[in-house]
């Protein structure tokens, strides 16, 4: 514990941070424009909520591992010009831009939606993609963007939920109406743009699928420039009954970036979600997700790859909320530890009384290439419901001696051996995405971080 | 709901109070209280030291109730009787001396005090509320240079090695109820095994509470020296009351190099009413040191009583090659909460630690594992391997896994399973068409699901274990 004298050396610092925040969350609020009262008064309920519990400590057992007094202390501006462009070209977002979303891909700069560097061609008619920004004014969508935004973010206890709402306004609002099959999958670009200021964005992202849609959301973080900027994102799923949403979220923040992000997932009957999360960037990176069975007979992969170097620390905190009965839940998390990096896997399954029938399966698998890295996992199981099949498992170590010994007796270079099998740790996750482009960014991080060890050597 | 759930269930056989005449103290804890129990025990001024320490110690801090996921009203710490004795001599030459209404309800209790009517091999320590009333076999385990006399005994007659090793592994402020114990404790066992024994029999202590106001405090420490062995085994039982009551106890086990202890824990605290009326609120700290290379401390325990249990059997793996073990069944039934499970901290290299956790919930009870695996840098090839298997008897009780696994150094290899099951109709079907009747068939399977933590019991251990899980869960099963 630290003596009090530094703990209230801590407290002022925040103070001060909120204190900024404050400012510009006053502007946003100022500022003129047809937003509707109501997202007025949720920016102000949740600013309150965060100025009240600011930023969370190690004290709190969610934030035990993860410590944030680094973005506390950071003087982050929040990014909050609506109408900012920065100037980028196609040119230079082409390396983010997945092919087979070419034509269904919303660009965000900064948080910000960028119309010039989009494209939503090949979207079926019925389809709605927006900016949330502009969901939030015109009066088309208003209606479902009210009824289902911020309903399942709930800001207390959650502070960076709590900031980001504070300063909702960009983002994209994606809705299925009912039976609607998306072919291509939808591309959520963000990219940030700082070199050398510290800009703070607040991604909001609401996706709703209506009864038997179908579709594929990618969603992606990347960096112009290794700026030291703050993402703060919030991604609502609202899947009704029947549908289907498969998810990927692929981070690549700059390597000086700080990423903290919450996805919830709300399930319909026998509905399906299929989420995969790659975290490759950000010299700190948290994310929580949640999925909620609020029905019976849904299903739900939560899938996970992190890869982290030398400096890197990514956290993930998973929910798996079996209310009801007769769902079933897979998750599968792998992390790759080199350098002086650290992870945390925190992942809940709960089942709930009466919950009967409930299959769950959760693993978190961590290979550590360095000895100055650090793994934390807690894998937890609360179950209140005896007819059910419950499993998970964690583990932590090394590659098997004996694997290394059979590839090197083939004749293989003990090196190249050992980055075969670490390659073939990581495929488990990687071979179970559907798209080709996303499957080739990642063989070749995944390639590439092991050629480097390899010439490092 | 299924066939399942039924029967009644067979009382607690060891709710009865003794009728003695015993010496107390008045009720609620300050420093006046401490110095009073200290004077009582005639303890040297190092000692009252440690007790002030601790308990100035303890009024700065925090009872745990966010963490654990258990739920109780508020204790009141000054509503609890901090030393209760059953009046007779404290200092006993002989059994002759005990007040045969004692030897009597240890009798009842099926724990002969009288050495020609016990199970041979056997070794034991009674205490009675607050201090300890007989220990047999003394003499015999002397000559074998063999120390197990009570603690208050130990501060006594051997003041050098209790000086050095109290509070050695449990620190005074360790935690909110390892700093009351520390303050309060009143008597507890003493082992102390020296260099290169094989400690010739089994030690064992049995700690019966009868005042309904008293809380019971006692402390263990056990010492193995280099290439010495011990095993010692616990058990406990307590009347049936409707006040909940406290017992706080600190188990400290010191293993030097080559040094081997097994400690056995079968614990029958009254539970409470189905209602969860009355009952122990079981709060203990038990931690080893393997302090030395090439130790061993191996944890057996069979949790079936008590309201609340909190508990954490630990090991410091400090030696290079030592090895941590933790072998639990923990049963909940009604409306017993536990929250048990161990810590294994990795210091030194090649340290290796198994755990294995069986919990058991039945009724409205919530049985939750809570265990820490930690690997520090220096831990080079350091092992764990952890199995958490949990079975729930009913619709209505919970079970829970929270491990924590903290890797710092890459050679090591660590690694979790958990998984839950129930008692399946096809299981019970199979059996029973076999002419197995339906308690004989769901003690067989409940037997099976123990086995990996029974088979490291000592012999009447292992059987009164299985008998005693037998008598929780009848009726629960149907």
């Amino acid at each position: 514990m630290a003596a009090p004298d530094d703990l209230r050396k801590m407290s002022t610092q925040i103070f001060t941070e909120e204190n900024s925040y404050s400012l510009a969350h006053q502007e946003l609020q100022e500022e003129p424009g047809r937003v509707a009262s109501w997202v007025k008064r949720l920016r102000d309920e949740a600013f309150e909520s965060f100025a009240h519990s600011g930023f969370p400590t190690t004290e709190q057992e969610e934030w035990k591992y993860t410590n944030v007094v680094q973005i506390a202390k950071a003087k982050f501006e929040p990014f909050i010009k609506s109408d900012a462009d920065e100037g980028i070209t196609q040119k230079q977002i082409a390396p983010f831009i997945y092919e087979e979303a070419n034509s269904s891909r919303l660009v965000f700069i900064n948080g910000i939606f960028n119309e010039r560097l989009s494209s939503l061609e090949s979207l079926p008619g019925e389809t709605v993609a927006v900016d949330l920004a502009r969901a939030l004014t015109e009066s088309e969508q208003a209606e479902i963007v009210r009824e289902y935004l911020a309903r399942s973010a709930d800001v207390d206890g959650n502070p960076f939920t709590a900031l980001n709402t504070a300063f909702l306004s960009g983002g994209a609002f994606l809705f299925f109406p009912a039976g609607v099959v998306v072919e291509n999958p939808i591309h959520l670009l963000f990219i940030s743009s700082a070199e050398n200021s510290r800009f703070a964005s607040f991604p909001r992202v609401l996706i709703v699928a209506g009864r038997g849609s179908s579709a594929t959301v990618i969603e992606s973080y990347a960096s112009l420039k290794q700026g030291e900027y703050f993402t703060d994102a919030v991604v609502e799923v609202v899947i009704e009954d029947d549908a289907r949403i498969e998810h990927y979220k692929v981070q690549n923040e700059s390597e000086k970036a700080f990423h903290v992000a919450r996805t919830i997932a709300e399930l319909g009957r026998n509905s399906s979600y299929n989420s995969t999360v790659i975290t490759l960037g950000a010299r700190l990176s948290r994310h929580d997700i949640s999925v909620n069975f609020n029905h019976e007979g849904a299903e739900c992969w939560v899938d996970g790859l992190y890869i982290v170097e030398d400096g890197q620390h990514t956290d993930t905190h998973s929910v798996i909320d079996h209310k009801l009965p007769h769902c079933t839940s897979r998750q599968l998390y792998k992390g790759i530890l080199n350098g002086k990096s650290r992870a945390v896997f925190n992942g809940k399954v709960f089942v709930r009384q009466g919950a009967q029938g409930t299959d769950a399966m959760q693993t978190n698998r961590n290979l550590m290439l360095s000895n100055d890295a650090r793994v934390d996992t807690k894998p937890q199981l609360e179950i209140f419901a005896d007819d059910v099949k419950c499993a998970h498992g964690a583990t932590v170590g090394q590659l098997e001696e004996e694997e290394l010994f059979y590839l090197v007796s083939r004749g293989l270079h003990t090196e190249l051996a050992r980055n075969l099998l670490t390659y073939g740790f990581a495929e488990e996750v990687v071979e179970k995405i559907k798209i080709d482009s996303i499957k080739a960014q990642l063989d070749e991080a995944v390639l590439n971080r092991l050629h480097a060890r390899l010439e490092a050597q | 709901m299924s066939n399942i759930e039924l029967l009644t269930n067979r009382e607690y056989k060891y709710g009865f109070v003794t009728d003695i005449e015993s010496e107390t103290i008045p009720k609620g804890l300050t420093e006046d209280t401490i110095r009073l129990i200290s004077a009582k025990k005639q303890e040297p001024e190092w000692m009252l030291e440690f007790r002030l320490k601790a308990y100035r110690q303890w009024l700065t801090m925090k009872e745990p109730r966010h963490w654990p996921n258990i739920k109780y009203p508020e204790v009141n710490y000054q509503d609890v009787i901090y030393y209760s004795a059953p009046k007779q001599k404290v200092n006993k030459a002989s059994l002759d001396e005990v007040d045969p209404e004692l030897l009597r309800t240890f009798e009842k209790l099926g724990i002969p005090l009288q050495e020609q009517k016990q199970l041979a091999g056997v070794a034991i320590d009674a205490v009675f509320d607050s201090v300890s009333v007989a220990t047999t076999y003394k003499e015999k385990l002397k000559k074998h240079g063999v120390i197990f006399c009570s603690y208050t005994d130990a501060i006594r007659d051997y003041p050098e090695l209790v000086k050095k090793y109290l509070g050695s592994v449990v620190p005074v402020g360790d935690n909110y109820f390892a700093a009351l114990n520390s303050a309060v404790f009143s008597d507890g066992s003493f082992v102390f095994v020296p260099k290169g024994v094989r400690c010739p029999m089994e030690l064992s202590t049995y700690f019966r509470i009868n005042n309904q106001e008293s809380g019971q405090f006692e402390r263990t420490l056990i010492i193995a020296e280099e290439g010495a062995s011990v095993s010692y085994n616990e058990g406990c039982t307590a009347p049936k009351f409707d006040k909940n009551q406290l017992h706080a106890a600190v188990v400290e086990l010191v293993a030097l190099d080559d040094a081997e202890i097994k400690y056995s824990t079968v614990q029958n605290w009254y539970a409470g009413d189905e209602e969860g009326k009355g009952g122990i609120y079981n709060f203990v700290t038990k931690r080893g040191k393997c302090a030395g290379r090439n130790s061993k401390i191996s944890w057996t325990q069979v949790e079936t009583g008590s309201a609340i249990t909190w508990k954490y059997p630990s090991c410091i793996l400090q030696g290079e090659n030592s090895i941590g073990e933790f072998y639990s069944v923990a049963l909940t039934n009604h409306s017993q909460q536990a929250d048990t499970g161990t810590k294994m901290i990795h210091l030194g290299k090649n340290t290796r630690s198994t755990i294995i956790s069986k919990g058991i919930s039945a009724g409205k009870s919530n049985n939750s594992y809570r265990g820490l695996v930690k690997v520090m840098p220096k831990a080079e090839g350091a092992r764990n391997y952890t199995q958490c298997d949990s079975m729930l008897i009913g619709s209505r009780c919970g079970a829970n896994t929270f491990p924590y696994i903290e890797v710092m150094n890459n050679t090591a290899r660590v690694e979790h399973e958990a998984s839950t099951s129930k008692i399946s109709e096809e299981q019970l079907f199979y059996l029973q068409q076999r002419g197995i009747s339906q308690e004989d068939a769901v003690s067989l399977i409940i037997n099976g699901f123990c086995k990996a933590v029974f088979r490291e019991l000592p012999m009447e251990f292992a059987v009164e274990a299985q008998r005693l899980l037998g008598l929780k869960l009848e009726g629960s099963v149907g």
